[in-house]
């Protein structure tokens, strides 16, 4: 340390007494697998950031950005972790013009709070993401977390147009601006988007918004295997039928939806119950559009044999597109020692699809999956009685997925597990060819390496 | 230029493939923008390894290297503004892989845009970037410069269209970033590299999205007699949910040079035109185009006509697409502004680029992306009147001021390039500069990659070097 002077003393002096903190409690609440830090700080402004990043770089200071904490369980845990910045004290909204679809916001801004605003104007942001209520926007877009509406959307990489962050150095930074249409120097934001913390302290955001739609609604169809299910799909996707979220829910994944239906006291759609596997396409727009979709996807299915099908109202589409976004959550809540993967295929096929079913098979796993837009797909492995798995099963099985991915081509992510899972492989799956390129990114943004340090992609 | 690198040059391309007389250079040494510099010898590389191996030559002679597609960029990228090799991908011109099932196309750079579409067209897919250039410009200059279009708004820019690029780093070194299909994890590489204007990589190949084509589209194109009610409808129309998508103001006075050439049905005394496009299923597309045109009769359209058909469309958009050949007749050169402001911010930023026209003696016209603020203004001038030039550089300097000033940015889809560089700390601060000019020189370290760009030169902070060959010729302009 540089100073006489206690580390927590010198904090207060940049953000003041009450929001440094140190109690245990408050450590825990910060904690990453298990991991806490020294400190706790709830700073109010960029330039309280800046100076707590100067301190952090000189002092080489590992600091972890945190929204409300609930992708932090996503990565590794730190290698070093001092600093919790509790990025909530920042919660403004900078400018919101309607008119103009911009928006710039807070990092430490719930996007439930947010989409309200944006609602009262007609407007969203097509981020339908887990603990989507409590989820800050900086969060959110940091974890990269996939969002059930990017078939229509896109990422937030896509709607994206500006922010303000702190760098290594300490400095206020900025790319884009608050317009929709701009190429003015490197579009350094996106970088941010699915950098877990790694590059920079996000402070702000800019956001092109997007008008409500109209109405929407959905329509499930049941096939009795994969390969009925997957080639009704790839039907519905060259169909040119503009659909908002479009999942193929394997049997466990349909099971789970509907024993949360149930216990909330929702209406289960028949098709839920039925052990199959299910194709759920949700589409929007106005009356008479989406009348037209679900007339054109009852004569799809019965085209394509489907064994039930079944049109979801607008309330019953919003709980099941709710239940798909949070399933992340109700995962982690079925069983805390699960382990969710995130696989991405150039194809899938029911014969993959087998492939990597069947590891969990083989161990006498459960496996939840399901097949999202853009060829994303979740894995859920967990014990059929819910308990936890054995670790040495579960160690084996993802090493099993990993490898099955990556002779497909594919990429594997282990976006939860148990801790001691995480330090058995690599999360992040197989080093891509294009890693030594990140590490020159990093190096640039965080030369003293004090954001996240380690929770990253190969170690960054 | 050292004669053993141009020979060594044609030792590996062979010597139809590179040009090295003065009279062939001079071809080079203009783009679409109002710049000039000359390169000292251009060639064209036929593979990937070519590329690299005339990025190792260069290195090895320290002379710098830029990239080119077809030179129809407007801010001066593709020029040689310190000297050196131009690696022009002309050659490099093939679609190598079509994946109709994934949506998918790999191409090489020199691939003209509009020729990725007509490949897949018959499948009912499309390349959405559609710059006004598209029937000659090319996807890697796409790619460098992050182009965009009318379609903007609608689609986003060429990085929402790439999936992965093959580079070519300064060092020689050929890596692939990104992946084909789907995201993987790790950063977003390739949302630095489009659009990072050639500073940081040469790029060799690329992985496009292609796009599905709506079922139905609408064109409409509404009159007014004042420029304040054309942009009130345009705020009105975006927030009242629907986002068009395309939506193209012409104001008075180039509409009537535009009518007095292609006799595209324009009033002489009406103030400005919009042309409107909706998108989507049959029902969404005709219940939006009504409401469109209920949107432009509330704010007092003259008149608003829809196309029926295919040909009635193209009538509409006659007068968009032929505007800037309509304005070439009345002067011998025009300069093409691209600035962005908040669409709401419309009718002042038009009087204001009124006001520095009068001001600096020019009747400028505007052409523009009125849906997503991108401004166009076009200054008629005349090259050879030197004293005309300089008047018309201060008076589109003073309009990208305003653009800013008024809360917009210096370039929604052209580039900063050798144009703007210096208006950057107009936008970017210091801290910027420094995180930029970081993350430049973890790519381009020697400013060997198309040097003069992006960074003030004037800057203290923010400076970067033009490496320079030391037989350059000297930069106009």
């Amino acid at each position: 340390m540089s100073s006489a002077v206690s580390l927590p003393v010198r904090l207060e002096k940049i953000v003041g007494a009450d929001r440094v903190r140190v109690e245990a409690a408050d450590l825990e609440e910060f904690a990453i697998d298990g991991q806490k830090p020294s400190v706790v700080l709830q700073p109010r402004s960029a330039e309280e950031i800046a100076e707590i990043v100067r301190m952090a770089a000189s002092e080489k200071l590992a600091l972890v950005a945190c929204g409300c904490g609930s992708k932090l369980g996503i990565g590794m845990p730190p290698l070093r972790y001092d600093l919790a910045l509790d990025m909530k004290g920042l919660m403004q909204i900078a400018h919101y013009d309607a008119g103009d679809l911009t928006l710039s916001v807070d990092a430490g801004k719930s996007l439930g709070a947010l989409q309200w605003m944006l609602k009262e104007k007609g407007q969203f942001l097509p981020l339908d993401v887990p603990y989507f209520a409590c989820a800050t926007i900086g969060g959110t877009v940091a974890s990269g977390i996939d969002s059930t509406l990017r078939q229509q959307y896109g990422t937030a990489r896509d709607f994206l147009i500006g922010a303000e962050f702190i760098d290594g150095k300490g400095q206020v930074c900025k790319s884009g601006g608050r317009v929709v249409k701009n190429v003015t120097g490197y579009d350094l934001h996106k970088l941010l988007v699915g950098s877990l913390g790694t590059l920079a302290v996000i402070t702000r955001l800019n956001f092109r918004t997007f008008p409500l739609p109209e109405t929407c609604a959905g329509h499930l169809a049941s096939f009795l295997d994969a390969e009925s299910a997957l080639n009704y799909r790839s039907t519905l996707l060259k169909t040119g039928l503009p659909f908002a979220n479009l999942e193929v829910l394997g049997p466990e994944f349909s099971a789970l939806a509907a024993g949360i239906f149930k216990a909330t006291n929702q209406e289960v759609p028949d098709a839920l119950s039925s052990n199959h596997w299910n194709v759920y396409a949700a589409y929007e727009g106005n009356e008479s559009a989406v009348q037209r979709v679900t007339r054109e996807l009852e004569k799809l299915a019965a085209a394509a044999e489907a064994s039930r099908k079944e049109y979801l109202n607008q309330a019953t589409n919003e709980h099941l597109g709710g239940f798909s976004s949070g399933s992340y959550g109700d995962l982690i809540y079925a069983a805390t020692s699960m382990a969710l993967f995130r696989i991405v295929l150039p194809e899938f096929t029911a014969r993959n699809i087998a492939e990597i079913l069947r590891p969990a098979g083989e161990h006498s796993l459960r496996a939840v999956f399901v097949l999202r837009a853009c060829n994303v797909a979740y894995l859920a492995v967990l014990e059929e009685s819910g308990g936890d798995p054995a670790m040495e099963a579960l160690g084996r099985l993802a090493a099993e997925i990993f490898s099955t991915v990556a002779a497909m081509q594919g990429s594997a992510t282990l976006l939860h597990g148990p801790r001691a899972l995480k330090q058995s492989i690599s999360v992040w799956g197989t080093k891509r060819v294009d890693f030594p390129l990140m590490q020159r990114v990093k190096q640039a943004f965080d030369p003293q390496n004090i954001f996240a340090p380690g929770r990253f992609v190969g170690g960054i | 230029m050292n004669s053993a690198l141009i020979r060594k040059l044609k030792s590996l391309l062979g010597p139809a493939n590179v040009l090295s007389q003065t009279e062939d250079l001079l071809l080079y040494e203009f783009d679409g923008s109002v710049e000039k510099a000359r390169p000292e010898v251009v060639v064209f590389p036929h593979t990937t390894e070519h590329v690299s191996r005339i990025v190792k030559l260069a290195a090895k002679y320290q002379v710098p290297v830029v990239g080119r597609g077809a030179g129809t960029g407007l801010s001066g990228g593709a020029l040689a503004r310190g000297g050196g090799v131009m690696i022009v991908f002309a050659r490099m011109n093939r679609i190598l892989k079509i994946d109709l099932e994934n949506r998918r196309a790999v191409v090489q750079p020199g691939v003209v845009n509009l020729d990725i579409t007509r490949a897949v067209e018959h499948a009912g897919l499309y390349f959405a970037p559609d710059p006004s250039s598209q029937k000659s410009c090319t996807v890697g200059g796409n790619v460098a410069e992050n182009s965009g279009g009318p379609h903007t708004l609608a689609y986003g820019l060429t990085t929402n269209h790439v999936a992965a690029l093959e580079l070519v780093l300064p060092g020689g070194e050929i890596v692939r970033i990104g992946s084909p299909h789907g995201d993987a994890p790790g950063y977003d590489l390739c949302g630095l590299f489009v659009g990072s204007e050639g500073t940081l990589a040469l790029v060799t190949e690329i992985t496009v999205k292609l796009s599905r084509k709506a079922e139905a589209v609408k064109t409409l194109l509404a009159i007014f007699d004042t420029v304040g009610d054309a942009s009130q409808t345009v705020v009105e129309m975006t927030a009242s949910g629907i986002t068009p998508a395309a939506c193209e103001m012409l104001d008075g006075w180039t509409l009537r040079a535009v009518e007095d050439y292609i006799h595209a049905g324009f009033p002489r005394d009406s103030a400005a035109v919009l042309l409107i496009e909706v998108e989507g299923l049959r029902e969404t597309a005709e219940s939006q185009a009504a409401s469109i045109a209920e949107i432009c009769q509330a704010n007092h359209a003259r008149e608003v006509r829809t196309a029926r058909d295919e040909s009635e469309r193209d009538l509409l958009w006659k007068g968009r697409r032929n505007a800037f050949g309509a304005l070439g007749r009345l002067a011998p050169s025009n300069y093409v502004l691209d600035g962005v402001i908040p669409r709401s911010k419309l009718p002042e930023a038009l009087e204001q680029i009124h006001a520095i026209g009068k001001k600096h003696g020019f009747q400028i016209g505007n052409i523009f992306h009125a849906g997503d603020g991108n401004l166009h203004p076009i200054v008629l001038y005349d090259p050879r009147d030197t004293e005309q030039f300089k008047r018309a550089i201060a008076a589109a300097e003073e309009i990208i001021r305003m653009c800013v000033l008024l809360g917009g940015a210096l370039t929604g889809e052209h580039g900063v390039g050798m144009e703007k560089n210096e208006l950057m700390p107009l936008l970017f601060s210091d801290a910027d500069f420094d995180l930029m000019r970081r993350l430049h020189d973890a790519f381009n370290p020697d400013s060997s990659l198309n040097p003069g760009k992006i960074f003030p030169l004037s800057k203290g902070c923010g400076e970067i070097r033009v490496r320079k060959s030391s037989q350059a010729p000297r930069i106009h302009a």
